[in-house]
């Protein structure tokens, strides 16, 4: 007999998800702007946040309380639609990629298979490119119509340099397609599975850091770009542009734009994660509950190894002058990323002969 | 089952709402949008017709479309910053003769 | 599922006529990009998932990118209505208003609702569509390669400040 459970299980289930994922994601962020902080005073050789809780761990909190209470200056001759629209853009669209992004395998429930994501797209890869493609426009339009210098050139900067290693970025990936042979990002991590052996030993996860580690750096390169990070982050930088595009932006439109940014970093990670690490994989044991638990945390523990890198960088390395960045993404990391997928193409085709 | 008339309708609909906007509307950049809008009016009718017969030779149609408008986009854009270099007007009222 | 296809309909149509209606280029531009993606999501409800995602990748993402900073660099204004021409508006509309009737009167007669049973859906995957591409179309996609590459080369030759 079928309950209202079992009739509306999809809706129900993808509703589930949806709370789960948002409200992960959301501490996630709350707690990488902690991590961030933390990480970057230790390498500065000072302590970072340490009063409020201990180690500074209710600091997030205190940030967003913050947030919320701040005055929210609007400077005078901006232009009101594009100045609302963009931060909530910003965060829509930071928070749309995560949808197809898996975490896990499944487990059945009652009969019914739950899947660790919340949809498995065929052309999902497709997807997470065309929502980046789209986070051009929010910074486009922040810089735009706060109607002042520096936040217009922090924007035209900003767009130009995502639309630019975007390129590279969808490039590097096709090494990893053309070896998965398909575009949904459960598939691909599929196509990862198992070990290499070596007279019978396995010494290797068949992981694609191994097969593709060119289209690895090319694409972690140019992620970092997209994202608007350290060495890439020109167009935010403090010391060039006041605040780049985000200048007059204060209280709850900041908090937006700083935790789209963060979110897109997650995301991020977690692609790279997916396609050249893995995904999941990971010595699995125990009772069917640590089963089911124990992928998630390799996941997660990847990506993290993927955020404290992003963090390491910000505190090490200096930042691209503009005319660097374009050239290097343009003159260097696209030729590279062809060169890689005409390598991978024939090396693909001579082993499939 | 949506019937291939209502799609069609939708196509028609935006394809004489870009040619308004071609006809009415005298900023040049707007008139080019409204180019695009007539185009993507086209890609619709096309992936209509491929889903109702079942080929997917529409679909590869509108692939070339795609690439074709990015083409024309981009010398068309760099037509009009070069007209507005030398004429300083965006509006077509007044880039109506060949003199400098 | 069918009522999704009308709603992003209506939207598109909105969109389209704030496209057609809008005096700032800007708003234009972005009502472009709203037209995009709900065409975007009917062509998913077509089952052409490769295209939908093409079209916003390429068409939304990186076309009306173009767009958006060539009126940004351009810094254009509001529209201000001109009466040079009165012939367009007297004239245009109602051969516009015919061109209408026409088309609609001749999908209506062809496509009556319920003649056109939907084919079955097919695998419109990028696997599929690339077997079409480079097997049929192959001569077509290299002649579009070197139609960008001119389109590239006469777009800097163009925009440069002096040639």
């Amino acid at each position: 007999m079928a309950t209202f459970f079992d009739q509306h299980f999809l809706f129900l289930i993808s509703l589930a998800k949806v709370a789960v994922v948002l409200l992960v994601l959301l501490t996630i962020i709350a707690y990488l702007s902690w991590l961030e902080r933390k990480l970057i005073a230790h390498i500065q050789a000072r302590w970072g946040p340490y009063l409020v809780g201990p180690h500074g761990l209710l600091q997030p909190i205190a940030d967003g309380l913050k947030f919320l209470f701040k005055e929210d200056v609007v400077p005078l001759e901006v232009d009101r639609v594009l100045y609302w629209l963009a931060p909530f853009l910003a965060f829509t669209l930071a928070f749309l990629s995560i949808a197809v992004i898996p975490f896990g395998e499944g487990f059945t429930f009652r009969g019914h298979t739950i899947q660790f994501q919340i949809t498995d797209l065929n052309v999902g890869l497709l997807f997470i490119f065309a929502v980046t493609s789209l986070g051009v426009y929010s910074i486009t339009l922040a810089g735009w119509s706060s109607n002042s210098k520096y936040p217009l050139f922090g924007g035209l900067r900003s767009s130009a340099q995502m639309i630019s290693y975007e390129l590279t970025l969808g490039l590097a990936v096709v090494g990893v397609l053309m070896i998965a042979g398909t575009l949904s990002l459960r598939g691909i991590v599929e196509s990862q599975r198992g070990f290499w052996h070596l007279g019978g030993i396995p010494i290797l996860p068949r992981w694609n850091v191994f097969v593709q580690p060119i289209g690895f750096l090319a694409y972690f390169t140019a992620a970092v770009a997209e994202t608007n990070r350290i060495p890439f982050d020109l167009p935010e930088g403090e010391t060039e542009l006041v605040g780049g595009f985000h200048t007059e932006y204060s209280s709850f439109k900041f908090a937006m734009f700083f935790m789209a940014e963060y979110a897109n970093m997650v995301t991020v990670s977690c692609l790279a994660t997916l396609l050249f690490l893995g995904g999941w994989s990971g010595p699995v044991f125990g009772p069917s509950v640590l089963r089911v638990l124990l992928p998630i945390f390799w996941f997660g523990l990847k990506v993290f190894c993927f955020l404290f890198f992003y963090i390491w960088m910000r505190g090490t390395l200096p930042r691209f002058r503009y005319d660097q960045l374009m050239s290097f993404g343009w003159k260097f990391l696209l030729p590279v990323a062809l060169l890689n997928i005409v390598a991978t193409s024939f090396v693909v085709a001579w082993l499939n002969a | 089952m949506v019937p291939l008339s209502h799609y069609l309708t939708l196509s028609a609909i935006l394809f004489g709402l870009g040619v308004a906007g071609f006809i009415f509307r005298k900023n040049v950049i707007t008139i080019f949008m409204c180019i695009e809008l007539m185009l993507n009016a086209v890609n619709l009718a096309f992936i209509a017709f491929s889903r109702y017969l079942g080929s997917l030779h529409g679909q590869v149609f509108v692939f070339f479309v795609i690439v074709v408008a990015a083409a024309e986009a981009a010398v068309g854009l760099a037509i009009i910053i070069a007209l507005y270099r030398t004429r300083a007007s965006l509006a077509i009222d007044e880039l109506d003769s060949m003199k400098m | 599922m069918v009522a999704l296809f009308y709603i992003f309909a209506a939207v598109a149509v909105l969109a389209a006529l704030s496209v057609v209606f809008q005096r700032t280029p800007v708003y234009s531009a972005l009502s472009l990009i709203v037209v995009l993606c709900s065409l975007a999501v009917v062509y998913l409800l077509l089952g052409a998932e490769f295209l939908a995602v093409i079209q916003v990748i390429v068409y939304a993402g990186a076309i009306m990118v173009l767009f958006v900073l060539v009126i940004m660099l351009l810094n254009a204004r509001q529209e201000t209505p001109t009466d040079r021409s009165r012939l367009a508006r007297w004239l245009g509309a109602p051969l516009l208003a015919a061109l209408l009737a026409e088309i609609l009167w001749v999908v209506w007669k062809q496509f009556p609702p319920a003649s056109t049973p939907a084919a079955p859906a097919m695998d419109a995957g990028p696997a599929a569509i690339g077997q079409l591409l480079f097997r049929n179309y192959v001569l077509p996609f290299e002649v579009t390669s070197i139609l960008i590459l001119v389109a590239i080369l006469g777009a800097v030759v163009l925009a440069k400040k002096q040639l």
